[in-house]
C-alpha cells in the first residue's frame, strides 16, 4: 500500500468524521489505550528506501518489518544504536518510533527519538509534510520529526522515517557479579561519570551485569579493570532483557515501569525489582495500590507507567496538559486519529 | 498603553537598573553576531528572577507588546535581533550554576550560563557538557538551546537536543511549565526537542538542566593533505565504512588552507588541495588502535602525507589552524559571506564542483570549510561591499547554494538558524502543509504571537527577501570568539 491510498482513506474519515486507529505490526498493542475509531493498517507501507553505510543514514517506510532494518544494518555492521524493543516479530519501523521505546543501550547512546532525523507524516487535514531530513545537522524549522517518536499516532500517521544509525561495536563482554540493589546503584552510577566503555548496566535482583563494548583493546582494558565475571551468553542475556522473555518478566499481575534519576536508592515498595538503564528504568511488579506506587515516586522526582496489565501514566499539570491539547489539535484538528488516547491531566 | 506609560510600570515593577530606555544604553542590544541588521528595541529589560520574567511577559501581553530574549547575542542569523516596537529581555542576570550532580551527571543551570563555563565547573568531577558551538567562550547555554547549537564533536556527541534533560520555560501567558525531566523521559510528548532550536519563537528559558558526560582518557589529531577534494571526501566515507566514529572530522579546501595556515602557522601543506583533520577519543587503548586503523585508511585512500600530531601542542596548533579559518579568510578579503548548509557527506564532490563553478561564473572566489563528519558545509564567498553590485550578487550566490544544498537532500541551516537570514530559504525547504504546522504549533505555545514574531518561519504570502551574514572588512562582531 503507498502513501497515496493511506491518504485517501484519510481524507475520506475527514469528510466522514470518523476517527481512525492506526495499526501495523501490533507487537506493541498492549501498550495502547483504548482508541476509537476504524483501524488503518501501514503494514504494508514497507521498504526500505535508502540505506548508505558511508552516510549513517537509513530511511525506510513506516511498515517495515524492524528485523528487516536491523539485518539490512547488520549486513554493514551497522546497528540501530538504541537498541529497541521488538516485543514479537511482526514489530515495524513506525510502530517502534511512534511508541518510542528504546533498549539497554539507551544511557549510553540515545534514545529512539535522539536518532530520528527526519520523517514523512500525514496529517489531520489529511496532507503529506516532511520534516527534518537524511542529514545530522539540521535546525531548519521546528523539530517536528523528534516531537512525533513517542506520541503514539495521536498526531498523524508516519509513513517515512529517516534515522542516524551506527557502527556494531567490534567487541562486546558481558561482566557480571553478586550484589545487593543498593550496592548495585552505587556501582552502576559510577560507570555513568568514568570514561569506560560501558553501554549496558543491570541488577536482576541478584546480580549487577555491565556489558562493555568498543573497540578490541578498549573491551580488553576495561575488562581487566573491571571486577566480575564473564556472563556466559551475554547477547541471550541482553535480548531477553530487552524483549522482557527473561524469567523475571514470566509474573502475573501488573508491571510497572519507574523512571528515576539513576542514583535514587532503591525504593521501599514492595514487590519485584529489576534494574536496567544503569538505575534509570527500573521495572516493578507489585500488588500495592498505583497511587502508593506513585506517590512514593513522586517522592524521589521519578515518575510511573503501568506497562503491562495497566492502563495508567503519569498525569501532567493543568498547564502542560492544556498545552498536550492544542498540540495535538494543531496536528489533527478533527481527532481523526487515534480518538480516545489521550495524556492525563492531574 | 504607550510606551512612555509601559517603561514607567515596567520601572515601577523591576529595580531601576533593570530598565533601559535610552538610546545609548539601547545601542549594545541592537544586533546579534549577524550585525548587518541593526534595530533599537522600545526598551531592554534585564530581569533577575523568575517571577520578574513572569511579570513582564503578563505585562506585556495584557498590551499586545512583542518580546524577544537575548542571551549573548552571539547568534549568527538574526534570531535575537530587537523589534521597534518590542521589548528585548536580557537573560544576562542569570548566570547561576544551581547544581552538579556528580552521581547522575547532570548539571542544573540557569540561562545565562557561558557554555564553556559549564564544563570548567564540571571539570574538577572528570566531567564535561559536550556541544561545543565555536563561540563558547561567550555563548550561553540559553542561546544554545534556543537555536539547538553543535560544534566540531556533532557526529559522536549530538546537538544540544541529544544533551540536554529538563528545561524551565515561561510562556508568553506568564505560565512557568517544566519540559522534560531530570530522568531520561518524561510523560506525554516530547516538547524538549520541540522546545530546542525553536529560536525564542515558543517560550523563554529560565533553567537548564544538561547531561554531562566523562571526559575522555585522551584525544588525539590526525592530518591527511590530499590532492584532490573528493578523494579526501572519499577517505571521510572509508573512515566511517571501517566503523570509527570519530569525535571530529573537518576538511578545508585550498583556498581556506592557505588562508589559515597564513594566519595560524599551524604546519599545514600550502599546496594540498584538501586536507582533513580527524580527532579520536576515548581510552588510551582505543584511542592507539584507531589511530592506527585511521593512517592506514586515509594512506589506502590516497593521501599525500599523514601527520599525527606528535603532542597535545601540536594537536592545539592543527586545530587552531582550522578554528581560525574565518578570522583567515577575512584578513585576505574585504567582505566575506558565511554560509551554513549541511549535505549528505556523498554529495560533496557535486556541491563543491559546482560551487566551484559558480564561484568562475560570480567571480568571487570561495573558501570551503567542512564539518565533513556530519555534512555541514561552510563556503565562505569572499567579496568587496564597496564595489557597486557585489553583495547583491554574492546573496545570490549564496542563495544558490542553499537551494543546492536542499536539492541534493540536505538543508539550508545546519547550526546557525534561521532567524531572520535565512526566512526566505524556508520557502525553498519546506512546501504549505509545513510551514501551517509550524505556525500551528507557535499558536499552540504562543496564541497571541509576541514572542520573537517575524523570526524562523515565514508566512505563507511572504517570503521576503533577506540579506545573510555580512562582514565588512574582517570585522567580525565578537571578532574576539573563533568562528568554525
Amino acid at each position: 500500500m503507498d502513501g497515496i491510498s493511506l491518504q485517501q482513506q484519510v481524507l475520506q474519515a475527514i469528510e466522514d468524521r470518523a476517527p481512525l486507529r492506526i495499526t501495523a505490526g501490533g507487537s506493541k498493542s498492549f501498550l495502547e489505550q483504548k482508541t476509537e475509531g476504524i483501524a488503518i493498517d501501514v503494514n504494508a507501507h514497507r521498504g526500505i528506501i535508502e540505506y548508505d553505510p558511508r552516510e549513517l543514514v537509513l530511511t525506510a517506510r513506516s511498515g517495515t518489518p524492524l528485523s528487516d532494518i536491523e539485518n539490512a544494518l547488520a549486513a554493514s555492521g551497522q546497528m540501530l544504536a538504541f537498541e529497541p524493543p521488538h516485543f514479537g516479530s511482526a514489530a515495524t519501523l513506525g510502530g517502534t518510533i511512534s511508541t518510542g521505546l528504546s533498549g539497554p543501550r539507551r544511557p549510553y547512546s540515545g534514545s529512539a527519538r535522539d536518532f530520528v532525523l527526519g520523517c514523512k507524516m500525514l496529517n489531520g487535514r489529511g496532507e503529506i509534510a516532511s520534516f527534518g531530513g537524511q542529514v545530522m545537522k539540521n535546525v531548519a524549522g521546528y523539530d517536528v520529526s523528534r516531537l512525533l517518536a513517542g506520541s503514539h499516532g495521536t498526531l498523524g500517521i508516519l509513513l517515512e522515517i529517516s534515522l542516524k544509525v551506527l557502527p556494531r561495536p567490534a567487541s562486546s563482554i558481558t561482566v557480571s557479579r553478586e550484589c545487593s540493589k543498593g550496592d548495585a546503584i552505587s556501582i552502576m552510577s559510577k560507570f555513568l561519570s568514568r570514561p569506560y566503555p560501558v553501554d549496558g548496566a543491570c541488577h536482576d535482583g541478584e546480580r549487577v551485569h555491565l556489558r562493555i563494548s568498543g573497540s578490541e583493546q578498549a573491551v580488553k582494558e576495561a575488562r581487566s579493570k573491571i571486577p566480575g565475571d564473564m556472563l556466559p551468553d551475554a547477547d541471550v542475556f541482553w535480548h531477553g532483557l530487552r524483549e522482557q522473555t527473561l524469567p523475571y518478566f514470566h509474573r502475573p499481575g501488573t508491571l510497572y515501569r519507574i523512571a528515576v534519576k539513576p542514583s535514587t536508592r532503591p525504593m521501599h515498595i514492595n514487590g519485584q525489582w529489576l534494574f536496567d538503564w544503569g538505575g534509570a528504568q527500573r521495572w516493578l511488579y507489585s500488588v500495592e495500590d498505583t497511587e502508593t506506587i506513585r506517590h512514593q515516586v513522586a517522592l524521589s522526582g521519578g515518575h510511573v507507567t503501568a506497562f503491562r496489565n495497566g492502563s495508567n501514566s503519569t498525569p501532567l499539570t493543568p498547564p502542560l496538559f492544556a498545552l498536550h491539547q492544542r498540540l495535538k489539535a494543531s496536528f489533527d484538528p478533527l481527532e481523526i486519529f487515534n480518538r480516545g488516547y489521550i495524556f492525563k491531566t492531574l | 498603553m504607550n510606551h512612555q506609560a509601559l517603561i514607567s510600570e515596567l520601572k515601577r515593577m523591576l529595580p531601576p537598573e533593570s530598565v533601559l530606555h535610552d538610546r545609548e544604553d539601547l545601542r549594545p542590544f541592537e544586533c546579534d553576531g549577524l550585525s548587518v541588521y541593526r534595530q533599537l528595541p522600545m526598551a531592554v529589560v534585564l530581569p533577575g528572577t523568575v517571577e520578574e520574567v513572569q511579570k513582564i511577559v503578563r505585562l506585556c501581553r495584557e498590551h499586545e507588546v512583542p518580546v524577544v530574549a537575548r542571551g549573548a547575542g552571539t547568534g549568527l542569523s538574526g534570531g535575537a535581533l530587537p523589534l521597534a516596537n518590542g521589548l528585548l529581555l536580557s537573560l544576562a542576570k542569570f548566570k547561576r550554576i544551581i547544581n552538579i550532580d556528580v552521581e547522575n551527571a547532570m548539571a542544573t543551570v540557569e540561562p545565562g550560563v557561558r557554555n564553556l563555563a559549564i564544563s570548567e565547573a564540571a571539570a574538577r568531577f572528570g566531567l564535561y557538557y559536550a556541544p561545543d558551538p565555536s563561540s563558547q567562550i561567550a555563548c550561553t547555554i540559553g542561546g544554545n538551546v534556543a537555536e539547538n547549537s553543535g560544534g566540531v564533536h556533532c557526529l559522536k556527541y549530538g546537538l544540544t537536543v541529544h544533551n540536554i534533560l529538563m528545561l524551565k520555560v515561561v510562556t508568553m501567558e506568564g505560565e512557568l511549565l517544566t519540559i522534560g525531566s531530570q530522568t531520561l523521559d518524561a510523560p506525554g510528548y516530547d516538547l524538549l526537542a520541540l522546545m530546542t532550536g525553536s529560536e525564542g519563537l515558543l517560550g523563554i528559558i529560565v533553567e537548564v538542566t544538561v547531561k554531562l558526560l566523562p571526559k575522555p582518557e585522551r584525544a588525539q589529531v590526525v592530518l591527511a593533505a590530499f590532492d584532490d577534494v573528493a578523494r579526501a571526501g572519499e577517505a571521510v566515507g572509508a573512515i566511517i565504512a571501517a566503523g570509527i566514529i570519530p569525535a571530529g572530522l573537518e576538511m578545508m579546501d585550498r583556498l581556506a588552507i592557505q588562508a589559515a595556515e597564513d594566519f595560524a602557522h599551524a604546519g599545514y601543506p600550502r599546496d594540498a588541495e584538501a586536507i582533513l583533520l580527524c580527532e579520536l577519543d576515548g581510552t588510551h587503548a582505543e584511542v592507539s588502535e584507531y589511530i592506527m586503523k585511521v593512517r592506514k585508511i586515509l594512506t589506502d585512500n590516497g593521501a599525500t602525507e599523514v601527520r599525527t600530531a606528535k603532542d597535545e601542542t601540536e594537536r592545539q596548533l592543527f586545530w587552531k589552524g582550522r578554528k581560525s579559518a574565518f578570522p583567515a579568510v577575512g584578513r585576505i578579503s574585504p567582505d566575506y559571506y558565511c554560509m551554513d548548509g549541511t549535505i549528505p557527506r556523498s554529495q560533496l564532490p557535486r556541491v563543491l564542483h559546482q560551487i566551484s563553478s559558480w564561484s568562475a561564473e560570480y567571480g568571487l572566489a570561495v573558501a570551503n570549510v567542512f564539518h565533513a563528519g556530519d555534512g555541514n558545509l561552510h563556503p565562505l564567498i569572499l567579496f568587496d561591499g564597496n564595489k557597486q553590485g557585489e553583495l547583491e550578487r554574492t546573496e545570490e550566490f549564496g542563495s544558490r547554494i542553499l537551494d543546492l544544498c536542499v536539492e541534493v537532500g540536505g538543508t539550508i541551516t545546519g547550526e546557525h538558524g534561521v532567524g531572520v537570514e535565512k526566512i526566505d530559504q524556508m520557502c525553498t525547504q519546506f512546501k504549505g502543509p509545513e510551514l501551517n504546522q509550524f505556525h500551528a504549533i507557535k499558536a499552540a505555545f504562543d496564541p497571541s504571537g509576541l514572542l520573537n514574531p517575524g523570526k524562523a518561519v515565514p508566512t505563507l504570502h511572504r517570503c521576503a527577501e533577506f540579506g545573510a551574514m555580512h562582514v565588512h572588512h574582517g570585522n567580525l562582531p565578537h571578532a574576539d570568539l573563533e568562528r568554525f
